[in-house]
């Protein structure tokens, strides 16, 4: 038997659900994962990322000595072109493989150099264009203080607001959505009330693969607690087999189904009266745009027969408790933010919302992207949602970063998408990347990598070099969660402790770090008063941040040492609040909005007569940083798409066939899963894999409030293809739940 | 408020809410019942009879795990019947299996006095440990049946459905579905059953490396070449 050194309680970093771990450490290394049975949020449950997933920290190819390019360390000037090498060996050495010139080779270096050659070039671009030339992206991935640090460094050194993350490619529209119809942004109720609903609708959710924990309990409230379950998606995802009700909508038809059951709710008066008139406003003009909503007219769109649209309003409307949790489904849709406001309009219909077991659910994808949004990584807010174009909110943080006043940018920043499609001449000429992965995640990746080439200067902190990271200038090794101290916030706002298992290996080191000694090296070449980065440890980062933003005000390490505390935390006694919106929404009152059906942007026609979505698997992480370098690539190491068997047989497609997927904007060659899960008409494809990327074929058209892309409908023509056109032919999943 | 009910525990005279099990008044009045296939993650099935205790009236004893509190019961949790009946589970147990890495149940043998030479000629379960995926292995040999593993895959936690008893009698076993290597069938290797494995029959990879003497940097590698199966015909 094995005798742990130590057992270290932290938490998850793969999901928004947040499960507490124990990692089990023997030599610093981590042979065991488990997981209390009283843990508030998992209940001792993990999913196959969580228990078995972390062994990506100890992978070869993670890199854990400053990397820089050749050039910069001989003071050569910049070879033309950009090219994008991972130059890295199985041991994580650099190799010398470039195209273009060895100047691009990554050489070893010491933090000492890196730092001051990240610092040089990042004032150089700085001094010569300004604050609009600089950029950064912060990460959904790391700790809160470590986003906190990163965009409190572009926003008080280089006074841009250019600052974004990930959550913009995945729940922007549902955070617009409800900044408008609330004026909050995160899950009204914790998810572990699904037990405590009556009924309950999923939309947009393969929550099974993408929220494991959350789908169980969602399994127990249907099994053990005689709640009724309505899922509403194009796939017959896990969950239809427990569902009382599936709506196999076709990709991007969200607005009229749901405004469908909004017309039954007014027409067979489903509606509360009382709230409506407590707590709303706009309803009468939301009833006068209703007219053309009837559940025939969304049943010549969606696919969905108009029965089954008022079964679903009746279910949901006529319950004591229902709550609507969704994904990306709704959001990742160039009118995202029309189809969460159209579940919005359904809360206030039926007033499930306010209470516990009820509310409005969009389940956060990663395991901090609700705290990276907190902490301000967006380029309209700082930390708390405080707007940067409000002068008041500008002094609380002047004040708080020793800044002149008048200091700060009033200036709306740049988001992930208009970041990178700006990177030209006069444009952004520098981008720090902290822990994503825009090449894997981006839509249209073609478009994606001619902007990466535009830019000057690249930084990549990171613990691999990814897609992303191959095009960098210079490379930071940070450290992932097991080797660094923190918060995560997690989907239900709870705010949980991340602990260090052992040191960073090699030469690696904790973001937080990483970032205050870059900021010092900065802050002296630009001769400003120091805006302090002499923390001693991330608690104090956290405090900082909560003497301003009073969400988070009450928060200590100490109060959160064993169970994680529920934001808003306003005063050190607080007890945390699970439910939102009892007494009444932060705007006031909840907002009505009138909603028009708004087609996909590209619908499958002669050419392209798919309809392709994309998602996630169980098995995989994202861009695939992780889990691409974890045994989690053996049980599911290639890409597969899902089609229809009455697809599949006009084309002759047989299940594991080599398929060509194509759009307009790129192509790729897969092997067919030939599948019901998927309907007629729309093929689905993970976008995990790099040598098969889905975004190549996905479309960049943006939602025009969240700036959203829509990655959930594209149209995509597919022909067999050949054994030897796959990437790599002879890599094959072989697993009995697909 | 639950109803109230008077009985005796051990001589003492104590009030408990209907409903509750006689292992938890025992836990809550600090009584301890030694137990093996319990788990407060799953559903209590009485299998293991590590738990059982006497109560006046009853032929036989009866597992505190699942019996309910009754008006004046009297029970007692550690008569000469209840301690001789432990042991002898110990002690058939580990003249059955290999419970190396059981220290809880070693410990229990300690403290009742159990012997492992208590039947000589009994048959050892020994079966070769199963290593077909990169997660977890499965090493039966270990496998006391206490079926937890088989709950958390279905209704108490995963409602996965992956594993069940195989064979009858002396001969049951978990398995999969036709003995399918695990990532052939529908399990998504949660590996919630390893959690709550009580003797090391479930157990991570890497932990099973390391105790075969592998060093971390060894297994490191080990996890970096994707398996590459190749395709059939």
């Amino acid at each position: 038997m094995i005798k742990a050194n130590r057992v270290v309680t932290s938490t998850c970093p793969y999901c928004g659900v947040g499960c507490t771990l124990q990692l089990h450490v023997k030599d610093d290394f981590i042979y065991k994962v488990t997981s209390p049975f009283d843990s508030p949020v998992n209940h001792g449950n993990l999913c196959v990322k969580g228990r078995f997933g972390y062994d990506y920290i100890y992978h070869p190819k993670r890199v854990t000595t400053p990397l820089v390019r050749k050039y910069l360390l001989e003071g050569k000037p910049k070879p033309e072109g950009r090219e994008q090498v991972f130059a890295v060996s199985i041991e994580g050495k650099p190799i010398s493989n470039s195209l273009i010139s060895n100047l691009w080779d990554w050489i070893e270096t010491d933090w000492e150099t890196a730092l001051n050659i990240t610092a040089d070039n990042l004032v150089r671009i700085y001094k010569r264009d300004g604050s609009d030339a600089m950029a950064v992206y912060c990460c959904a991935k790391a700790t809160n203080e470590d986003n906190y640090l990163l965009q409190k460094m572009y926003r008080a050194l280089f006074r841009t607001n250019n600052v974004d993350h990930c959550t913009r490619l995945c729940h922007a529209g549902s955070v617009v959505a409800l900044q408008q119809a609330t004026g909050s942004s995160a899950m009204s109720n914790t998810a572990s009330q699904v037990v405590q609903n009556d009924v309950f609708i999923v939309t947009g959710s393969n929550t099974s693969e993408n929220h494991p924990i959350i789908a169980l309990q969602m399994k127990d409230a249907v099994q053990k607690h005689g709640a009724k379950m309505i899922v509403i998606d194009p796939r017959r995802i896990d969950l239809v087999d427990m569902a009382e009700l599936w709506l196999p909508l076709k990709p991007g038809t969200n607005v009229p189904v749901f405004t469908a059951m909004a017309y039954v709710i007014v027409e067979e008066n489903l509606v509360n009266h009382d709230f409506i008139d407590d707590r709303t406003e706009g309803y009468t003009e939301f009833l006068s745009t209703l007219e053309t909503f009837t559940p025939e007219y969304a049943e010549e769109i969606s696919g969905v027969p108009a029965e089954d649209i008022r079964k679903a309003a009746r279910m949901y409307a006529s319950a004591k408790n229902a709550a609507i949790y969704w994904g990306m489904g709704i959001s990742q849709l160039s009118h995202g933010t029309a189809s969460a406001l159209a579940l919005i309009n359904l809360a206030f219909l039926t007033g499930h919302i306010g209470r516990d077991g009820t509310g409005l659910n969009p389940l956060r994808g990663q395991n901090n992207v609700q705290g990276a949004s907190d902490m301000g990584s967006m380029p309209f807010h700082y930390p708390g949602y405080m707007r940067v174009d409000n002068p008041d909110n500008r002094a609380k943080w002047e004040k708080t970063w020793n800044i002149e006043e008048g200091g700060l940018s009033l200036k709306l920043g740049l988001t992930t998408t208009e970041i990178l499609s700006h990177a030209h001449e006069g444009g952004i000429r520098s981008l720090f990347i902290m822990g994503e992965n825009p090449m894997m995640s981006e839509p249209n990746l073609n478009v994606t990598r001619h902007h990466m080439e535009q830019l000057e200067f690249l930084v990549s902190q990171d613990i691999f070099i990814n897609e992303s990271g191959a095009f960098a200038d210079v490379f930071l090794p940070a450290v992932p969660f097991a080797e660094k101290d923190g918060t995560f916030s997690n989907t239900d706002r709870r705010v949980q402790r991340v602990r260090a298992a052992h040191p960073p290996r090699g030469n690696s080191r904790p973001d937080w770090q990483i970032i205050c000694d870059l900021a010092l090296r900065i802050e002296s070449r630009l001769g400003l008063p120091t805006a302090k980065w002499n923390y001693s440890n991330p608690e104090e980062i956290l405090r900082e941040m909560g003497s301003v933003n009073s969400d988070y005000a009450g928060i200590t390490y100490d109060r959160i040492d064993r169970v994680g505390l529920i934001y808003p935390v306003p005063t050190l006694d607080h007890p945390g609040t699970p439910t939102l919106f009892k007494e009444s929404f932060p705007r006031g009152r909840g907002k009505f909005h009138q909603l028009d059906y708004v087609p996909v942007r590209e619908e499958p026609d002669d050419e392209y007569p798919f309809i392709l979505t994309t998602g996630r698997l169980l098995e995989h992480w994202h861009g695939g940083t992780m889990t691409r370098n974890s045994a989690l690539d053996e049980i599911y190491p290639e890409a597969r798409v899902e089609i229809h068997p009455a697809d599949a047989d006009i084309h002759g497609i047989r299940n594991g066939d080599p398929v060509k997927v194509q759009s307009r904007r790129g192509e790729i060659v897969v092997r067919a899963t030939v599948t019901e899960k998927t309907s007629v008409g729309v093929v689905f494809l993970p976008w995990h894999f790099a040598e098969a990327a889905a975004n190549l074929l996905t479309n960049d058209a943006l939602d025009p409030q969240a700036l959203i892309p829509e990655f959930k409908a594209c149209a995509v023509q597919v022909f067999p293809a050949r054994v030897s056109d796959l990437p790599n032919p002879d890599v094959v999943v072989l697993r009995g739940r697909y | 408020m639950a109803e109230k009910l008077a009985m005796t525990m051990d001589g003492r005279q104590i009030e408990v809410e209907a409903g509750k099990t006689l292992l938890d008044i025992a836990r809550e009045n600090d009584i301890d019942i030694p137990t093996i296939c319990f788990h407060e993650a799953t559903t209590a099935n009485g299998l293991c009879r590590m738990c059982v205790v006497e109560v006046e009236g009853q032929r036989v004893l009866q597992p505190s795990c699942i019996v309910k509190a009754g008006a004046n019961m009297k029970v007692q949790t550690r008569s000469e019947k209840v301690i001789r009946a432990r042991k002898t589970i110990l002690e058939m147990l580990a003249s059955t299996m290999d419970l190396s890495d059981a220290p809880d149940i070693l410990s229990m043998m300690d403290e009742y006095g159990a012997s492992h030479e208590r039947f000589p000629d009994a048959e050892r379960r020994e079966s070769q440990v199963k290593d077909d995926n990169p997660m977890y292995i499965r090493d039966y040999s270990k496998c006391l049946l206490c079926w937890r593993c088989v709950q958390v895959c279905a209704d108490d936690a995963q409602y996965t459905y992956a594993i069940n008893f195989e064979g009858r009698g002396y001969e049951t076993q978990i398995g999969t579905f036709f003995d399918k290597a695990i990532p052939e069938t529908t399990c998504v290797m949660c590996g919630q059953c390893v959690g709550v494995c009580p003797t090391g029959a479930l157990k991570p990879k890497r932990e099973y490396l390391l105790e075969l003497g592998k060093s971390p940097a060894e297994i490191s590698v080990m996890n970096t070449g994707k398996k590459q199966r190749k395709v059939k015909g």
